[in-house]
């Protein structure tokens, strides 16, 4: 089994056994050998992640955290900083690539019951990691210290306040005794970086609890036979590979070719705080959040509708009482899933709306479409759903 | 046989050995993996490539996709570190083209006495000459000691390229750093043991005479750069911008 310790391989393997657990884990690693594309968006976020911090890193040397000088430090990177266009460009884009990816992996788990037993820690760390990288990118966003920037901290900070109990204790620990000014922006400086780099602890966490119960796959039956599964590599390597180049291919797209496209010009005028922009909108991947939070007349209802809109999500492995994983095999559940979806994405139209009219009514609509999926169709279909029946193995279902 | 077959199976899988030709997929139902295989390989592993059954010898397709698809990704890894890199050299071209003379009175400086003005961020020394200076500069005995004393190297500005290194014998503009490793000399004025003045760095040793002309005992290899300059008047003087040598660029110097 082991090599002599002789040999150099041999003598590292005996005392950091590194080389035989990369191979245990990424090269002979048992897979369902049915994933569809919709499992390469774990490994797209993972390098969205990677570019972020390289990039983020770059940054930080040529960013001072200060009201007199951040605006003026991120011009000097975007105009005569060698490269600093594209590395902020690299960065900027990243945060959609991440949250796109991270998106269409909470989804495609949400559709073949991924968060279900053995699998529920992996569901909870990852909407850790989820709300580690929305509080990552909403500091980010305040540190250009543009209008938008200045605006959305300043609501978000109100609304800390509006918590009961914790709130204002935790705005006064972010403000430091002041309002919104340099010693603010400094720490939320220091808690960009801190939760960026919190994510990859998480996500190693994240990664630990996949590796000792596997991949779900699309029929949500378990692998049991040989022939359920295939070696990691070379069959995912190559798999993840070709999806990886698909996505660097958007993501270079929107760097090179559309850079403007998810940004707000508002942003590029110096943060004024006699001046309220006309026009508020938040980024697209907040957007939703947004939208519920609008959609409640009512400052402290708003607020917990919003944020329990992600809380209930913690709690949809137990919500879920059906043995059956995926909604391949459950009916009703697809229609209701599908409509989840929708219910979602028509929040995040809404949310880069003005709350009035039809996208107020679709809206609150919609919110109560989403709580009710969660904790009225989750618990109580499987009281009247005749589920499909499930194949023994995976031996037929494709690659 | 099965596992062996497992085994073969993997070891073709594994990218050690393995030809497009014969991927077949699905696979053949004698192909049986076995999951408790791929997490005890070890012990029936084959180990090295040479046993592997060649169809027809030299270079297997996989290893060449392999070869192309690492070397694409190094020169994909290596564009991707560009940026980064790049952006490291920070903002060197953003002063370039822009007017950084400086203007500066010396109507109070006496002779003998220095000024030390900031230009571009550089000490630059202003000196007012006394006649025993200049009577140094032409001395003999002194030039021989030096290692450039027609300032033959270029380190100032063609209306400098003379005896007393300015425009104006009585009035010399040094950048006061040192040839060597950079610090900044200091001015000994002329006093009555030495009325010639010069400047002897603290970091090294190495000794300039007043008109920034480095001697050979010493390690910095080259004189002091002038910066360009122009007389405005006689108490007034730009540096910055050379009269005498427009197109003089002080980032074309041997060594600042």
């Amino acid at each position: 089994m082991s090599k002599p310790d002789t040999t150099p391989s041999g003598w590292l393997e005996t005392r950091l056994p590194i080389v035989s657990a990369f191979r245990r884990e990424y090269v002979d690693f048992a897979m369902p050998r049915n994933l569809t594309y919709l499992w390469n968006f774990g490994a797209f976020a993972t390098i969205a992640l990677a570019l972020l911090i390289v990039s983020g890193i770059f940054l930080a040397l040529n960013y001072t955290p200060s009201v007199a000088e951040a605006f003026n430090s991120i011009e000097m990177i975007d105009r005569h900083v060698s490269s600093g266009w594209l590395v902020r460009a690299i960065h900027m884009g990243g945060v959609s690539m991440l949250f796109a990816a991270l998106y269409v992996h909470m989804a495609r788990s949400l559709y073949y019951g991924s968060y279900k037993a053995p699998r529920e820690l992996l569901w909870l760390t990852g909407l850790g990691l989820f709300i580690l990288v929305m509080i990552a990118a909403f500091a980010g966003y305040i540190l250009p210290w543009g209008q938008m920037s200045y605006w959305g901290a300043t609501v978000v900070i109100n609304a800390m306040n509006a918590v009961p109990l914790i709130g204002p204790a935790l705005a006064s620990w972010l403000l430091g005794g002041e309002g919104l000014g340099s010693v603010a922006l400094h720490r939320i400086y220091v808690l960009h970086f801190v939760t960026g780099f919190s994510i990859v602890g998480v996500i190693v966490l994240h990664v630990a609890a996949l590796h000792v119960v596997g991949s779900n796959n699309p029929t949500g039956v378990e692998p049991k036979a040989s022939d359920d599964v295939v070696p990691f590599h070379p069959y995912y390597t190559t798999k993840d590979g070709l999806g990886l180049c698909l996505f660097l291919m958007v993501y270079a797209a929107l760097i090179f070719f559309v850079p403007d496209l998810l940004t707000l010009a508002n942003n590029y005028a110096m943060a004024n705080p006699l001046v309220t922009p006309g026009d508020i909108t938040p980024e697209w991947y907040f957007a939703p959040f947004y939208a519920i939070l609008r959609a409640v007349p009512s400052k402290l209802g708003g607020l917990i509708l919003s944020a329990g809109s992600l809380a209930v999500l913690f709690a949809v492995p137990w919500l879920d009482r059906s043995r059956v994983k995926s909604a391949r095999y459950r009916p009703m559940l697809r229609w209701a899933i599908l409509g989840l979806f929708l219910t979602f994405i028509a929040l995040g139209v809404a949310g880069m709306h003005k709350p009035t009219g039809l996208w107020l009514a679709i809206s609150r609509v919609s919110v109560a479409y989403y709580y009710a999926y969660f904790l009225i169709l989750l618990p109580l279909l499987p009281k009247i759903e005749v589920t499909r029946p499930l194949p023994a193995s995976l031996r037929g279902e494709s690659v | 046989m099965s596992r062996r077959i497992a085994s073969l199976l993997f070891y073709l899988g594994s990218g050690s050995c393995f030809d497009v030709d014969t991927f077949l997929w699905p696979p053949d139902d004698h192909f049986i993996l076995f999951k408790q295989d791929f997490m005890t390989q070890d012990a029936d592993r084959p180990t090295s490539s040479p046993s592997c059954p060649l169809p027809g010898g030299g270079t297997r397709r996989r290893d060449v996709l392999s070869t192309v698809i690492v070397g694409a990704g190094c020169v994909g890894a290596c564009a991707l570190a560009y940026p980064f890199l790049d952006s490291l050299n920070g903002t060197k071209n953003t002063t370039l083209g822009e007017d950084d003379s400086i203007d500066v009175d010396i109507a109070a400086l006496r002779p003998g006495q220095q000024l030390v003005v900031t230009w571009r961020g550089w000490p630059v020394f202003i000196q007012r000459r006394t006649p025993e200076m200049l009577a140094s500069l032409k001395a003999t005995d002194i030039v021989q000691h030096l290692r450039d004393p027609d300032s033959k190297i270029l380190q100032q500005p063609k209306d400098a390229m003379n005896w007393h290194r300015s425009v104006v014998p009585e009035i010399g503009v040094l950048i006061g750093i040192c040839t060597h490793l950079g610090c900044v000399p200091s001015y000994a004025t002329p006093s009555a043991n030495d009325k010639a003045g010069k400047y002897s760095c603290p970091c090294h040793g190495s000794q300039f005479d007043a008109a920034g002309r480095v001697y050979k005992e010493a390690p910095a290899p080259y004189n002091l750069p002038v910066p360009p300059v122009t007389m405005l008047s006689a108490t007034q003087l730009r540096i910055g911008q050379s009269k005498g040598d427009p197109a003089f660029s002080i980032a074309s110097i041997q060594q600042i």
